[in-house]
């Protein structure tokens, strides 16, 4: 369909709507604000609602009611925000409700910075909320994927009936590409959601709950939770290989440093380094078997793992490689970006040292 | 007459099909506890109204968290304080539904106390039944904010006192002072007489709802024996005889008959209006180019535009990578932001590439346009060697000292300035590019300002600065 020039943050609305988003509630902050404003002024036009919350618990709340009632539903921010909603994450995942959220990650801890930094990881992909719960959590790279996975977020969020995190960061969502947008989904068609409270007589002995006294039954209930998340894991894992072939040196990250990351494969691969990048689409489900086949692989040396964080994807990189090859950390904070030639320094180093 | 008011209603169930224990038929609910009798009253209303199949009860955080176990109703159970956004959204979604927020004080006037302010100022159409009994029952008797002046709780074993812990908290008064609600009343259940108004306050705010009027709000001052460690006759007088002094009964706000119903339109968009309403109905358009014909060191050129806030640095790139993209080429932009964007200057990163573009950001540009002086201190030692640095001659008042790049010096705020607004500056520099490097046409760049510019009427002095950066450059 139409090709446009576009924000990371406006490709996520004009996915979510393509995608059939009915209702956006939201508090602004910085760097997400163009997703609100952006909702404010396109849903409207197309007979869907538009909501500032009152705060961001307030917004994932609002989130849960209409997800409940049935409809597609998301809410974006940044990590102070983030951490608000995470008591309403918790309970979509407790309620099982399909809510889509998206992460505009900026510098913290605290107040921060508006500068693009990745120090969310842990709240958002371990949890964060109370309970034991997992979310989808996917990371685009790029404009087209702000689109495409917000997209792809508003099926798996119903296909689970489980809240779902598009994960990114300031510059993804500050940075204008060219974006191929596809055509809207066909709402019309698609099935009534035959668990939800629509306020009608048909759905009148649903109940969307999270409250279970019985331990035992809260046992099972937890069981059957996590039961979904093996699915999850078994289906949805989701990464981009770039020159992994011959690789001896793996590199990896998510986010604005992937494309940072492949810059400097590109560089080190015009001077001969034999070196590839694994980057998850998914941090949750996290691509643990591609990551432990690559440790497997004679070829390769070690992996050089870089975030906008004091590192923390890089402990799934760890378990995933069990020890079988050495990992290495590179990280920058603050919302400071590393640089294509920094990372093929660090890269060079740790290959000088690992011999 | 009390037991005939009480008689259960149809939208009560008669057996709890979802409470766990053996006991099917009696609630959860402590003997003399208020929260019983103001189910039945509920869901009376329901039943009379005929709208069980289309009400949503919100069971709070409370001893009421199970209130679903008792309605023949849509049922939903939320977090503590919560209810009002969790209406929101429920009633956002089916507007025709009928949403019912059940809460506590605990929950409603502590927790919550932000979210029902917002959803009463809001106007929300829903209606709250708000379930005031001095006290948290289920946590084990604990202060409220509603909990009287020397009232003994387990956390004011000493009695509420008025410096420590403040004053009992009237909602009902709170919220008449916001225009948003419609109706707001408070009665009690001590009483047939009093039993009977709660009932009418009751329907009167379901009605409120169901004629699309906004927020109604009704609340009530219940007994809670086991909290406040009295027999259930004892409570009752309580209620009698402390509470009402504080909380007096009557009705606040009713603005039912003066208040414009809200309007819901619900319809399903067409793909086609969809597509409109996002301004994906056309297609870019295309213009051919080769980067063959650009001199190699401009090849897929890596550009960094820098300046003062409002010279248009933003826009320049931004044009300048729309009129890339509509040659056919990956485009990436990206505003100087964050740690960068201090002291009121701006740049961006461009780059204009035959292959996927790696990293966006552009740590050593083949091109820097240097709009200020500033710009130039700051990013001259970047410069690829062979690359090209345009700076504006009006504002910066030296030469570039690299001797391996090439440079133009041009006084775009000059000739703007000739032009007519000195913020067409940028423009004259997009001219200076097209002209000297070729990596854009003026025919793609004309059509991208197309795009970018908001004003329409000012694309032709736009376009008249690009023609005449091209000249001067031509000319030097
Ligand atoms: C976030 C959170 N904090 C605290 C609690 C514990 N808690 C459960 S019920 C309750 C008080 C409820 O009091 P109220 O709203 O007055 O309801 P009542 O039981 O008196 O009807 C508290 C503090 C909780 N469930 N969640
Ligand atoms: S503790 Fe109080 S509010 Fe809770 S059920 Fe018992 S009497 Fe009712
Ligand atoms: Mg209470």
């Amino acid at each position: 369909m139409a090709k446009q020039f576009i924000k990371g943050n406006e490709a996520v609305v004009k996915g979510a709507i393509l995608a059939g988003c009915e209702l956006y509630f939201g508090y602004p902050i910085t760097p997400a604000s163009e997703i609100a404003e952006g909702a404010a002024k396109y849903l409207p036009l197309v007979g869907r609602k538009f909501l500032q919350g009152e705060s961001e618990v307030a917004s994932i709340q609002m989130c849960y009611g209409a997800a409940g009632a049935g409809a597609r539903v998301m809410t974006a921010s940044s990590g102070p925000g983030l951490s608000l909603k995470q008591e309403g994450i918790s309970y979509c995942a407790g309620s099982e409700l399909p809510v889509v959220i998206i992460d505009v990650m900026r510098g913290g801890p605290g107040l921060g910075n508006i500068a693009p930094e990745q120090g969310d990881y842990n709240q958002i992909v371990k949890g964060g909320g109370h309970g034991n719960y997992k979310v989808i959590v996917l990371a685009p790279n790029s404009a087209q994927e702000m689109c495409d996975l917000t997209m792809l977020a508003f099926e798996l969020a119903d296909k689970y009936r489980t809240p779902t995190v598009v994960l990114t960061d300031g510059f993804i969502g500050q940075m204008m590409e060219p974006v191929d947008f596809p055509e809207p989904k066909d709402i019309s068609r698609r099935k009534k959601k035959d668990w939800a409270v629509f306020g009608d007589a048909e759905t009148k002995r649903n109940l969307i709950n999270s409250i279970y006294l019985d331990p035992a039954e809260l046992e099972a209930w937890n069981k059957h939770l996590q039961e979904k998340y093996r699915k999850i894991e078994e289906n949805e894992v989701r990464f981009e290989d770039y020159k992994l072939d011959d690789a001896e040196i793996v590199v990896s990250g998510y986010g604005i440093v992937s494309r940072v990351l492949k810059g400097t494969v590109n560089l080190l691969r015009e001077k001969g380094v034999k070196v590839g990048m694994l980057r998850p689409k998914t941090l949750f489900p996290f691509p643990k078997k591609k990551f432990a086949e690559l440790a497997e692989k004679p070829d390769v040396k070690f992996f050089f793992v870089s975030e906008m964080s004091n590192g923390q994807m890089v402990n799934d990189v760890r378990l995933s490689v069990e020890f079988k090859k050495p990992v290495h950390f590179y990280g920058r904070m603050g919302g400071v970006v590393p640089t294509v030639n920094e990372l093929e320094r660090e890269i060079l180093k740790l290959k000088e040292s690992e011999g | 007459m009390a037991k005939d008011i009480l008689s259960t209603p149809k939208s009560f169930y008669k057996e709890f099909f979802r409470k766990p224990d053996a006991d099917k038929t009696n609630t959860h609910y402590c003997p003399g506890c208020g929260h019983g009798v103001i189910h039945k009253l509920l869901a009376e209303a329901i039943e009379d109204f005929g709208i069980a199949d289309r009400t949503i009860i919100i069971s709070p955080v409370g001893c009421s968290v199970f209130a679903y176990y008792y309605f023949d109703t849509g049922n939903v159970q939320v977090a503590h304080g919560r209810a009002p956004a969790v209406a929101t959204g429920l009633k956002r979604a089916n507007p025709n539904s009928i949403v019912i927020s059940y809460q506590g004080d605990g929950d409603l006037a502590a927790i919550g106390g932000n979210n029902i302010l917002q959803a009463a100022n809001r106007g929300e159409n829903i209606t709250v039944i708000f379930v005031n009994n001095a006290i948290y029952g289920m946590t084990g008797g604990q202060m409220a904010p509603t909990t009287l002046i020397g009232q003994k709780t387990t956390t004011t074993p000493y009695g509420r006192a008025a410096a420590n812990e403040g004053y009992p908290i009237r909602i009902c008064e709170l919220l008449s002072a916001l225009s948003g609600p419609v109706y707001l009343a408070r009665g009690a259940i001590t009483d047939p007489a009093t039993i009977m108004k709660t009932r009418l306050a009751i329907r009167k705010a379901i009605k409120a709802q169901m004629d699309y009027k906004g927020f109604s709000l009704v609340e009530i001052l219940s007994p809670c024996p086991s909290g406040w460690r009295m027999t259930p006759v004892e409570a009752k007088k309580w209620v009698k005889e402390q509470m009402v002094k504080i909380f007096p009964l009557g009705t606040f706000k009713d603005e039912t008959k003066e208040r414009e119903p809200i309007a819901y339109e619900k319809r399903e968009y067409t793909k086609e209006e969809i597509k409109q309403a996002l301004g994906l109905d056309k297609e870019a358009p295309h213009f051919s180019h080769s980067m063959d014909d650009v001199k190699p060191i401009w090849r897929n050129p890596k550009i960094k535009i820098s300046g003062f806030g409002g010279q248009g640095v933003l826009l320049l790139g931004n044009t300048l990578a729309e009129a890339g993209m509509e040659q056919g080429y990956h485009v990436s932009w990206i505003p100087s932001y964050g740690p960068e964007m201090r002291g009121g200057t701006a740049n961006c990163h461009v780059q204009i590439s035959t292959s996927e573009i790696a990293s966006p950001v552009v740590d050593h540009p083949s091109i820097l346009v240097a709009m200020n002086l500033p710009s130039l201190d700051r990013f001259e030692d970047d410069v690829v060697p062979g690359g090209l640095i345009i700076y504006n001659t009006s504002l910066v008042t030296r030469a570039p000292k690299r001797t391996d790049i090439e440079s133009i010096p041009i006084p775009a705020t000059d000739i703007a300035d000739k032009l007519g607004s000195l913020k067409v500056a940028n423009m004259v520099v997009l001219g200076a590019i097209i002209e000297k490097t070729g990596i854009v046409t003026e025919e793609a760049a004309i059509s991208a300002l197309n795009t970018v510019v908001k004003h329409k009427k000012f694309i032709p002095l736009n376009i008249e600065a690009i023609k005449s950066g091209r000249e001067y450059v031509r000319n030097l």
